[in-house]
């Protein structure tokens, strides 16, 4: 029933190129309608270090990267290691057999495949990125797929560079024909079809949609794992028209940003979680200003500079609380990739509208992991609405003065951009009356201070229609609801799917507006008294805290992970069975009991001593 | 419709300027309306940005379009107004804590990315709104009630810092001499790239020490010596004398001014951001969709 899934692992040192190894493999299997999903867990250095990448191949697209490995290309001893272990039985691992060894048996039923990379790719001694090419040659050919794809893909990477496509065609076949001679295929067959997919990050998908929703001006400070968008928009500046700037910090970048947004352009910026509590005062500037800006906080784990390559969704409380004083303010966090595409859309939208800061919070599985996405959801035409803007006029509207603070019933006062005669205004961080004149600076003024707090909070009554409700999943009257907001949507439907076919019964609801909660829509939903479970990338519980705060719904368990690596299916699943078994807080982590302690994927999981995964062949040293 | 003639009080708004009698930031306004009349700028091509500070409230003090953000961040905000709408006249006006204490970094570097605004700081050696404590431009010993046994720190010097920053137009002024300060502002707005216009504008109620007659008995004008603006080494001799001579007037005027940030910035060659069109055709959207393909 399930379509047939391959998961290959990709482990080097930083430098090793296991991203462009990866990117190969994606984009040749995406040319023949198979689709992925990668994750790669790396640390924080230039060159050496460990990198792992995960790659899940499926006709049917993977919402997440699985929890378990196929194949393994292991780009040095290190990795051959730490990984092998991870096999599943029918997997298979390849290597560079004239360099590398392993350390330990495999797990059972697990076909080693040394490549004699020095006879396969003569080069390689000049060019060690060579060894790639070889293995995904082979690769291929034991994933029963043609190699046509493979070469199309080196022709358009190096178009540029007739003799470097030659050079790793000749590699890839080399290495493709050694493995049909030598080793056996694996058993899982994927399905080519006509879907066409691109392969982007969340990242690249954030600034694309932004640059499709109007986006004229993008601003920021270099902070992974947000870079990569400030990269997007500036290779694609000149040709789009957009003012991309990076700027000295992000303090400059959050002011120029909401700057620009109030002479009328849609202005946004990225940053992670210390350059945007840099930001936080002026969030509250656009707060009473009433300027619209779009600010995404890329979340790693925290705090301070934690784990700066590793993801968590900790920053709620800080996006919940940027900036003092009470003000409109709206949160989405993307519940997918696909979802980074359409979010700026939707944020620029209801940030023009409703006249607020928007904080998108995303994390860096979202946004340093990529996926295919269909080409057809990518190629849309996204509705701009700017709201009540008034950019053209030759004096004030209808001979009256001009307020632009007017205390409307909606809330919503018209915004005419600066530059047009007859609609002179300052915008004040102080207090302000509707014409922009400061209440800050006479002796107090109750009355008048009530009205421009209220007017602006009355902003929030009509914005939820606007914004995404969450939606239940699976069997409505299930004895068990799985709880999620933001990246983790992928991971826990695909958990609830195990779960349900395990014979428990649970559905799942998941939130990606969180200012303002869809409270009417979620406590419907919540109040059927049914298991409520929350399944958080946090060690507090803040989506928990937040929900209890909003709607007085206290969950009955928490399935929660901060060890720097994201969810697995088989964490969450195993955290609901705990939780069913009667269990409160359940706290998973990326280790498997068994695994060596010198040499685990996680970081440093428990190593029970057992026996049978001792490894006979002597360790290298 | 030919505008009519502006004059200097066709910039004064209804709502008084509430700083203390005395105070040298009226001074500092006065003269910008005279030099925002003298070069016919219309009030709705004027923008006015601000941080914090007695000074920081100018922008709710002249007709034209206007933003009072926050502490010393209002460089920043200009600089995104600025790439998004070339077409306005921007002026940042703020006072020394605002630009040389807070703001700082964002003052060295706007220089260095030489956007067009012309930058006005009051400078009155001295925390003003929040009732008198030291500034980074206050004097060695001077006693503030946060150094009340004298400032222990050296004190910074916008000027020279401007100068190594790359600023293409540095002037220092007095408001207690408005019809000198109206020829530097007008110069500074004109000057094609980032202006600093640094005005002594005491502070009466604060800064008993630096007094309009403290800097009467000072200050020169450079205009009135043969210094030359286009030279740099003259003009960081003059930047760094301080004593019983302190020059205003022009220190230096870059002879070869460097085009402008919102003039190089390849997004901004044609009309105003603001202006272009925010669409993207379908065939460029496939093409950038292609790309991940
Ligand atoms: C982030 C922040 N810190 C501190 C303050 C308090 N504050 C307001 S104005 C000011 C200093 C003003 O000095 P200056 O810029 O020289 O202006 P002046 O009043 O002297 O004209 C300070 C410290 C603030 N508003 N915001
Ligand atoms: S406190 Fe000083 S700077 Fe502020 S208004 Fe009064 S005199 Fe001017
Ligand atoms: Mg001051």
């Amino acid at each position: 029933m399930s379509e047939p899934e391959v998961i290959v692992g990709i482990g080097g040192a930083a430098g090793d190129g296991t991203a462009s190894a990866g990117n190969t493999l994606v984009l040749s299997l995406a040319r023949q309608g198979i689709a992925s999903y990668s994750y790669n867990a790396y640390q924080s250095v230039i060159r050496g270090g460990h990198s792992w990448l995960r790659i899940r191949f499926s006709a049917k697209k993977p919402l997440n990267h699985g929890d378990q490995v196929n194949a393994l290309i292991a780009l040095n001893q290190d990795s051959l290691d730490r990984h092998l272990q991870e096999l599943q039985p029918g997997g298979i691992a390849l290597y560079n057999g004239a360099k590398l060894a392993p350390s330990y048996d495999p797990p059972s039923k697990v076909q080693l495949c040394p490549l004699p990379i020095p006879d396969l790719a003569p080069d390689s001694t000049r060019l060690p990125v060579m060894q790639n090419t070889v293995a995904v040659g082979a690769l291929t050919q034991l994933m029963g797929l043609s190699s046509g794809r493979l070469e199309s893909v080196f022709e358009a990477t190096f178009a540029k560079k007739p003799q470097v496509v030659q050079q790793n065609v000749k590699a890839a076949r080399a290495g493709y024909e050694y493995a049909s001679k030598n080793f056996n295929p694996l058993k899982t067959r994927l399905t080519p079809n006509d879907q066409t997919w691109a392969q982007a990050s969340g990242n690249h998908l954030l600034a694309m949609g932004a640059a499709l929703a109007g986006c004229k001006f993008y601003v920021a400070y270099p902070m992974s794992p947000a870079t990569h968008v400030l990269e997007w928009f500036a290779s694609h500046a000149q040709r789009l028209g957009i003012c991309v700037r990076q700027v000295e910090d992000e303090i400059s970048v959050v002011n120029m940003c909401i700057g620009a947004n109030h002479m009328g352009v849609r202005g946004m910026c990225a940053t992670s979680g210390g350059g945007f509590a840099l930001m936080t005062e002026a969030i509250g500037m656009a707060g009473i200003m009433e300027t619209p800006a779009v600010i995404i906080n890329v979340m790693r784990a925290g705090p301070s500079t934690g784990v700066p390559t590793k993801t968590e969704q900790a920053d709620l409380n800080q996006a919940f609380g940027a900036s003092q004083g009470d003000f409109p303010r709206v949160v989405l966090a993307p519940t997918s990739m696909s979802d980074c595409f359409v979010t700026p859309s939707q944020a620029f939208n209801v940030a023009d509208r409703f006249q607020l800061p928007v904080i998108i919070l995303a994390d860096l599985l979202l946004c340093e992991g990529s996926e295919t996405v269909a080409t057809e959801v990518l190629d849309v035409e996204f509705p701009i609405d700017r709201g009540e803007l008034i950019t053209k006029a030759d004096g004030p509207p209808d001979g009256e003065p001009y307020l632009r603070y007017k205390n409307t019933p909606s809330g919503i006062s018209t915004r005419a951009i600066p530059g047009l005669p007859g609609h002179l205004y300052v915008a004040a961080s102080d207090e302000h009356d509707e014409d922009g004149v400061l209440l800050s600076d006479v002796y107090t003024d109750p009355i008048r201070r009530k009205k421009m707090v209220d007017k602006r909070v009355r902003k929030m009554s009509t914005i939820l229609k606007h914004l995404p409700a969450p939606v239940l999943e699976g069997p409505a009257d299930a004895e068990t609801t799985l709880l999620g907001w933001g990246s983790t949507w992928g991971v826990i439907k695909e958990a609830a799917e195990q779960l349900n076919a395990a014979g428990d019964s649970v559905n799942h609801l998941h939130v990606k507006t969180l200012i303002p909660l869809h409270i009417d829509e979620i406590t419907a939903t919540l109040n059927r008294g049914q298991r409520i479970v929350i399944i958080e990338n946090n060690q507090s519980g803040q989506f928990a805290r937040h929900l209890r705060a909003e709607t007085g719904i206290v969950a009955h368990g928490h399935v929660r992970k901060y060890d720097g690596e994201p969810f697995e299916p088989k964490h969450i699943v195993a955290g609901v069975k705990d939780v069913i078994g009667g269990q409160e807080v359940v706290e998973v982590i990326s280790t498997e009991p068994g695994w060596r302690t010198d040499h685990p994927t996680g970081t440093s999981g428990a190593w029970d001593g057992l026996k049978a995964k001792k490894p006979s062949v002597p360790a290298k040293d | 419709m030919a505008s009519p003639v502006l004059v200097a009080k066709d910039y004064k708004p209804e709502v008084p300027s509430d700083w203390c009698p005395g105070c040298g930031d009226f001074g500092v306004l006065t003269a910008l309306f005279q030099a925002c009349a003298d070069l016919q700028i219309q009030p709705h091509d004027l923008l006015v940005v601000s941080g914090i500070g007695c000074s920081s409230n100018l922008p709710g003090f002249i007709r034209s379009y206007g933003v009072h953000s926050i502490h010393g961040r209002a460089l920043p905000f200009a600089t995104g107004s600025k790439l998004a709408n070339g077409a306005m006249t921007v002026v940042v006006t703020g006072g020394d804590g605002d630009g040389y204490g807070i703001g700082l970094n964002h003052f060295i570097q706007a220089m260095r990315r030489n956007i067009n605004v012309t930058y006005i700081v009051m400078n009155n050696e001295i925390y003003g709104l929040t009732t008198g404590q030291v500034s980074p431009t206050s004097e060695p010993g001077m006693k503030t009630k946060t150094t009340p046994l004298g400032n222990l720190e050296g004190m910074l010097n916008p000027l020279a810092l401007a100068l190594a920053s790359g600023c293409g137009y540095i002037a220092r002024g007095f408001s207690g001499q408005p019809k000198h300060l109206v020829q530097l502002y007008k110069d500074g707005i004109q000057h094609p790239g980032f202006a600093l216009i640094d005005v002594f504008s005491p502070c009466v109620t604060f800064n008993k020490h630096n007094s309009y007659t403290w800097f009467r008995e000072r200050v020169y004008k450079l205009e009135e010596e043969d210094h030359e603006v286009g030279n740099f080494h003259a003009a960081m001799d003059k930047a760094l004398e301080w004593g019983d001579r302190i020059p205003i007037g022009l220190v230096y005027r870059n002879p070869k001014p460097p085009p402008p940030l919102d003039v190089t910035d390849p997004a901004l060659t044609g009309e105003p951001l603001v202006h272009q069109s925010y669409e993207i055709d379908g065939d460029t959207r496939r093409e950038l969709i292609q790309e991940f393909a």
